[in-house]
């Protein structure tokens, strides 16, 4: 497969599971394709993004499953700012799940040229790569739809545009390009004061070639990128009228209520349905490989007719395994073997055999469920003529479309998928993850009219693809001046995102290593991927060495990033937001942690105290975010509030564990969210350095852990080293003095 | 045979009176406004008011609603506004419209649930303390909107 490269605008790859590669919206064939199959009459597209309408009106395809992160409107403001649109007279739309808007096109390409990407090795759950398999993607995930849909797509579709439209009113005005100007959708040449609409010019851009290599604005010149815009989303999602998955509905639909196999892996044995059968509007048992499901004209109907299901599953040698024996294997692992390079500076054994002090800890944090508010469902009709309609809440619509194909065995083509919200993903909704798609699929496949699979929040936390439980042991050196000369980890994979686990701190000797370990339980990218237990390692264990060399944790993190201009600058706006080293009310402390993931840097600093009943209250956390440039900074604040909630969730009382081969946990009162009473406050600032845009739907997330377990150390003398934070007993407490 | 109204339809349901009501709206109304989250109560996403008192339809079986007002998402601004407004009612209460305002929802699917229990607190008590609203607005939102929850309850109950 040869792909002519100065068609296309290539993005570098990032890791963590996200889309890595923006097609050109400038590619002719695809130009020519959207007005073969998606105009109507009177309606021209100008590219593959970007509709214009003959009475000015321009409808922007954003080709990213919108779940709160804004990027609906993010995107469209791109495009239209690159355009010089009337942001009035923007319409924004999802793009269909055609392969016109995959964002996996250039895979194909760019593997057989370069072999496959890092990020799509962590898609495919580690196992061996099947090209075939991620061509036909149409992925929303790590962090990446503006840095590089938005960046190298909708920019670059908007800055086409609208040199077209200004090429087509000179053409009409026989006049220079160069003296044609654009505003709010219309070209003026100011000279002859002469204008048109964009409008008026459509349907002669849309016979143009577009340009190879638009000019795109300067940040001066923006008008729309940069401002607080409303985003489109939110108006149907607080009148009930916003479609999400599970809302698909239909008077002849059936819903199915699904028992899988509760150890993972495990196929079903038995089956005695006699008693489902009787239940009012139950309609039939369906019996999969590793599940058995009811099929009723109601959900409810379905769920208390399973209730009824007698069922027997093989059982398995995993039946005995628990998390305690699970982390002792990944202990033994860790002790018994030295792993693979991850990264190595200088010399660190010898730095350790000649250090004047040394620290040593291990660390640990558990598998975690996604727990999407919206329970995983899917609805599958196999109509009559030989078509499906889908309907679910996706990260990937376009590889959902196929998968769906190819286990119901039909032509991808007659796979018709109805676009809906997503109800939270964060990782869940990815492709891979696709249990509930094939359940759904199997189960709908023998029935005529729509069937609704739902999980049950049951089903959703034990059924998950999990955040991996990683154990981290390191250890570092100190030289007689009490500086820290080594840096010595060693930790469980494999590893999802490379470099996760590098540190940005100036210390001369490093090793850094992964050991892989062996578990049964499916494990996915959650959101922000490995940074999440990676971040409250090392920013555990750096806040563990300023303490043991009587530094201040923040002087000592400024000292050891003079590499790292943007890390010192979000640190020390940060601290200046939170008055870190004034005086706080009595009783509490300010924890600190800095990382950058996904292109974002972020620093993070938790004022807490601990309650009567000793447990940690955390009243406020700062944060300062490098993003490079805030495109919509109304979503740039809610997205980090969101990340450090989320993050927040995890820390406190995230904990997924195995009993008998089989998750433990099964909603929310034994596996507890952050709620309005221990929700903190969170001031936002947004450091603008005009660098790379960074993602925002992740790198908020990582950095919380540590800023509040380093001030419950200020606090307590307990250096939490195991989350989360609600195992631990903090009633024999000693504050600790600061430096 | 339970009877109830539905944001002012009466609705003659032929159903088992212990269907939660939360699956008597979705799926035999098809109002599919008022959100599944947990099954148990324990999250807030299908909260509805009866008789204007916030309540989590998912434990609730229609049996217990027999004869009382169920007014959902989808009627909420309709309520508020009372019956002596036009025939199509306003588009939004007070309380979506501040959730517009201060740009509340993210993913939004627990919102609706979230709207109707702070239109409820606010309508028993205009002026809630921080106190007031922790112990009241006990919701799950994955998404952590809570700072702009707070936010726009506080604008709310200044306005």
């Amino acid at each position: 497969m040869k792909i002519t490269r100065r068609r296309f605008i290539l993005s570098t790859a990032v890791a963590g599971g996200g889309v890595l590669f923006a097609y050109s919206a400038t590619r002719p064939s695809k130009h020519r394709r959207a007005n073969q199959e998606l105009a109507a009459e009177g309606e021209h597209y100008v590219t593959s993004f970007i509709k214009l309408e003959a009475d000015n009106r321009v409808t922007i395809y954003v080709p990213h499953s919108e779940m709160g992160q804004g990027i609906h409107t993010s995107l469209s403001m791109m495009a239209a700012d690159e355009m010089d649109a009337d942001w009035e007279l923007v319409n924004i739309e999802q793009a269909p799940a055609t392969d016109m808007f995959a964002n996996g096109e250039l895979i194909k390409g760019f593997a057989s040229e370069y072999g496959v990407p890092d990020f799509l090795k962590g898609l495919v759950s580690f196992s061996a790569i099947k090209v075939a398999e991620v061509m036909n993607l149409q992925i929303t995930g790590g962090s990446s739809s503006v840095r590089y849909t938005g960046e190298t797509g909708m920019r670059i579709a908007g800055a086409a545009a609208r040199e077209m439209l200004i090429d087509c009113a000179a053409a009409r005005w026989s006049v220079p390009a160069a003296e044609c100007t654009t505003e709010l959708s219309h070209v003026h040449h100011n000279a002859s004061g002469r204008s048109l609409s964009y409008g008026e010019l459509a349907a002669d851009a849309a016979q143009l070639e577009p340009p190879a290599e638009p000019v795109l604005k300067d940040p001066s010149q923006f008008n729309i990128m940069g401002k607080a815009i409303s985003r489109n989303d939110i108006p149907a999602k607080v009148d009930g009228t916003a479609p999400y998955g599970l809302d698909a509905h239909s008077d002849d639909m059936l819903y199915a209520a699904i028992r899988f196999a509760p150890v993972f892996g495990t196929k079903l044995v038995s089956v005695d349905a006699s008693a489902a059968l009787q239940r009012p509007g139950v309609v039939r048992v369906v019996e999969l490989e590793d599940s058995v499901a009811v099929v009723a004209n109601n959900y409810w109907r379905a769920k208390e007719a399973l209730k009824l299901v007698e069922s027997e599953f093989e059982s398995s040698a995993y039946d005995t395994v628990n998390s305690a024996e699970e982390w002792a294997s990944f202990d033994r692992n860790l002790a018994n073997d030295d792993g693979s390079e991850d990264f190595e500076s200088g010399d660190t054994e010898t730095a350790m055999a000649e250090a004047a002090d040394t620290i040593e800890a291990g660390y640990r944090v558990p598998y975690l469920a996604h727990a999407a508010m919206e329970p995983m469902n899917c609805t599958v009709h196999f109509r009559n003529d030989g078509k499906v309609d889908l309907w679910t809440s996706t990260q990937d619509a376009l590889g959902i479309k196929g998968r769906v194909a190819s286990i119901g065995d039909v032509d991808i083509d007659n796979v018709n998928f109805h676009h809906c919200y997503l109800g939270g993903g964060f990782g869940r909704r990815l492709p891979f993850n696709w249990n509930v798609i094939d359940h759904a699929t199997l189960i709908a496949r023998e029935f005529d009219v729509p069937v609704k699979t739902v999980l049950s929040r049951e089903d959703d936390m034990q059924q998950d693809y999990y955040r991996p439980a990683v154990a981290n042991n390191f250890k570092a050196a100190f030289d007689a001046n009490n500086n820290v000369t080594a840096w010595h980890s060693r930790f469980t994979g494999p590893i999802q995102v490379p470099g996760a686990a590098h540190i940005p701190y100036n210390i001369p000797n490093q090793s850094i290593r992964v050991v892989d370990v062996e578990t049964h339980v499916p494990i996915a990218a959650w959101r922000s991927v490995d940074h999440s237990q990676q971040t409250f390692f090392i920013e555990s264990f750096i806040d563990e060495i300023a303490h043991r060399s009587g530094k201040n944790p923040y002087q000592m993190r400024m000292d050891l990033l003079a590499n790292h201009p943007r890390h010192q600058r979000v640190l020390e706006v940060a601290a200046d937001a939170a008055g870190y080293g004034e005086n706080l009310p009595i009783g509490h402390a300010l924890g600190i942690a800095v990382q950058e993931s996904f292109g974002s840097i972020v620093a993070e600093i938790a004022e807490v105290s601990m309650s009567e009943d000793n447990r940690p209250i955390v009243h406020k956390v700062t944060c300062a975010i490098d993003c490079g440039r805030a495109i919509n900074p109304d979503t740039v604040e809610s997205q980090v509030e969101s990340g450090i909630i989320f993050g927040l969730t995890a820390a406190m009382y995230g904990e997924i564990t195995i009993e008998n081969g089989r998750v433990a946990q099964g909603n929310f009162p034994d596996y507890e969210m952050v709620r309005m009473a221990t929700s903190p406050e969170i001031d936002v600032r947004i450091v603008e350095s005009g660098e790379a845009l960074g993602g925002l739907g992740e790198p908020a997330t990582p950095p919380i852990a540590a800023a509040v377990t380093n001030a419950v150390y200020i606090l307590t003398g307990q250096r939490v080293r195991e989350l989360p934070i609600k195992n631990h007993d903090f009633s024999v407490a000693t504050p600790v003095a600061q430096a | 045979m339970p009877r109830f109204t539905v944001n002012g339809v009466e609705h003659d349901l032929d159903i088992e009176p212990d269907m939660p009501l939360l699956w008597a709206l979705r799926d035999e109304l098809g109002m599919t406004g008022t959100k599944f989250g947990c099954g148990i109560a324990a999250c807030g996403a299908c909260t509805v008011h009866v008789n204007g008192n916030a309540i989590r339809s998912c434990v609730t079986p229609v049996s217990a609603v027999e004869g009382q007002e169920v007014t959902t998402i989808e009627g909420l601004a309709t309520a508020v506004a009372g019956t002596n407004t036009s025939s199509t009612g306003p588009d939004l209460s007070a309380v979506q419209q501040a959730w517009i305002d201060h740009q509340v929802p993210q993913c939004g699917y627990c919102q609706s649930g979230m709207i109707m229990a702070v239109s409820s607190l606010l309508a028993q008590n205009p002026n809630p303390t921080d106190a007031e609203i922790d112990a009241n607005i006990t919701n799950v939102c994955r998404c952590g909107s809570y700072p702009r929850v707070r936010r726009a309850i506080r604008a709310l109950a200044t306005a």
